[in-house]
């Protein structure tokens, strides 16, 4: 068994126009998979529905936050995330907790191609989303939870008291392909990450048909602790390491 | 007699900060109140939560040499590593927060109700909005206190009897603490805890729309 594919446009090159694709991205450079991102750029695969916590800040916004963080940490020049895809005009609807700029007067391009009736938006709240896409992976159609009750999220869905309080009715997420990022992994597919980048990605593996991690390196099998890993071979299908000389040239 | 002066972001949050106990499992939401995770007072020891993953930090990091990207809270500041912190996903990271195991959150806030009801994620006319983990930190967490400047840029009271904006969960938030007050959600009304110095009771009044009980033993703010 080999789940190592040697480049990131052969790991993307069977994504097709109108796929709903997971991306497991926070909104900070650690956790994305940004070469996976590239590639499907490159590819030029149209009409995604996109799943993540957010669209992107995309290259419209990416430079601003920089020069704006740079007093206390420096992002890393390999940065993009899926707002890269809005802006290359092959999202057609994107599910999100975070839909816009980092604040009203910074619009990052999905804000503008909504207004331009261009894109559509499923706005979650963030619990919410991550638990869909974790009832996706499990197994679970649907599931009530107290989030959006009495605030616009709630409207129009099914309401059930327990004990006394009320739930909305929230159903799962899956996808045909999930595009994550970890720190290290093996030829089987076993990950562990690092830090917060974590997050989405472990979230997000399996959940799809097709899990596609990509990481900082490979390592041979049994190099990961077992006790330590943190997504376990089943969920993840293909595996592509990052070029060290990009990762290290910032 | 004192000047009056409005406190400052820092300053709230050195206050609201105050309210942090030895043990607590702490989330600062992202914004003013992520300012308070450097000031846990002296002797408590406190474990900070983030929505994206991980718990029991350290203070913000105070230079670019010492920021790790995979150590970044929601609003993008590096912190420290500590000896004893945790990493997990974001549906686990939810499932503390949703379950009901988080002490208390610091959340900001556009509007508050005098019912507690509380407005942070929406402001129409001016862009999309952001849910992020509003939602869920506000009705998950077992105490919300939110940190909000009194009045709007324009000068209009924030505590309102009803919110106009749209809500983020309703009847969540405990204390509310601004740039000139303290003030308590209680079943019997908003109750003026606090007062910066040089303020009276009358004028806080003055700039909240609902009618404020004032607290028998009403003091101005310690820090």
């Amino acid at each position: 068994m080999n789940k190592i594919i040697g480049a990131f446009d052969e790991a993307v090159s069977d994504i097709w126009d109108g796929a709903t694709i997971m991306i497991g991205y926070f909104g900070h450079p650690g956790e994305c998979p940004c070469w996976l991102i590239r590639a499907l750029a490159r590819r030029g695969t149209k009409n995604l529905t996109i799943i993540s916590n957010m669209p992107g800040w995309g290259r419209t916004l990416i430079p601003s936050l920089r020069e704006r963080m740079k007093g206390l940490v420096r992002f890393p020049s390999w940065w993009d995330d899926p707002g890269l895809l809005v802006e290359n005009g092959q999202v057609k609807k994107v599910v999100c907790s975070w839909a816009g700029g980092p604040s009203p007067a910074d619009v990052n391009d999905f804000e503008k191609k909504l207004k331009a009736g261009e894109v559509e938006l499923e706005m979650v709240p963030q619990g919410t989303l991550a638990e869909r896409i974790r009832a996706g992976k499990a197994g679970i159609p649907a599931f009530y939870v107290p989030t959006g009750v009495g605030t616009v999220v709630g409207e129009g869905k099914e309401v059930r008291v327990f004990n006394g309080k009320k739930y909305i009715l929230e159903h799962a997420l899956t996808a045909d392909f999930a595009l994550i990022h970890a720190h290290e992994a093996d030829r089987w597919g076993n990950l562990v990450y690092k830090g917060t980048s974590r997050t989405f990605n472990a979230t997000m593996a399996g959940a799809a048909a097709v899990t596609i991690a990509e990481v900082n390196e490979i390592v041979e099998l049994g190099e990961l602790d077992p006790e330590a890993i943190v997504t376990p071979a089943v969920y993840v299908d293909r595996v592509v390491a990052r070029p060290l000389d990009e990762v290290q040239r910032w | 007699m004192v000047a009056k002066y409005r406190m400052d972001e820092q300053t709230m949050a050195l206050r609201v900060a105050k309210e942090f106990q030895d043990g607590m499992v702490i989330n600062v939401g992202v914004g003013i109140g992520t300012q308070c995770i450097n000031y846990v007072p002296e002797g408590r020891e406190v474990l900070f939560q983030i929505e994206n993953g991980a718990l029991g930090f350290g203070p913000i990091v105070s230079s670019p040499d010492e920021a790790d990207i995979d150590l970044l809270i929601p609003g993008m500041q590096p912190v420290y590593r500590m000896k004893g912190m945790s990493f997990f996903s974001q549906d686990e990271s939810f499932a503390m927060i949703r379950g009901k195991h988080i002490n208390m959150v610091v959340l900001g806030a556009m509007e508050v109700s005098e019912k507690g009801d509380l407005a942070n994620w929406a402001l129409p006319g001016r862009g999309l909005g952001n849910i992020g983990g509003s939602m869920d930190l506000a009705l998950g967490a077992k105490r919300v206190v939110v940190i909000m400047t009194h009045t709007t840029k324009s000068g209009k009271p924030k505590i309102l009897k009803k919110c106009t904006l749209p809500l983020t969960a309703p009847e969540c938030v405990k204390l509310i603490v601004t740039d000139i007050a303290v003030i308590e959600v209680t079943n019997q009304g908003l109750v003026l805890k606090e007062v910066v110095p040089g303020w009276t009771a009358e004028e806080i009044q003055a700039l909240t729309e609902p009618k404020l009980v004032i607290a028998p033993d009403l003091k101005e703010v310690e820090l």
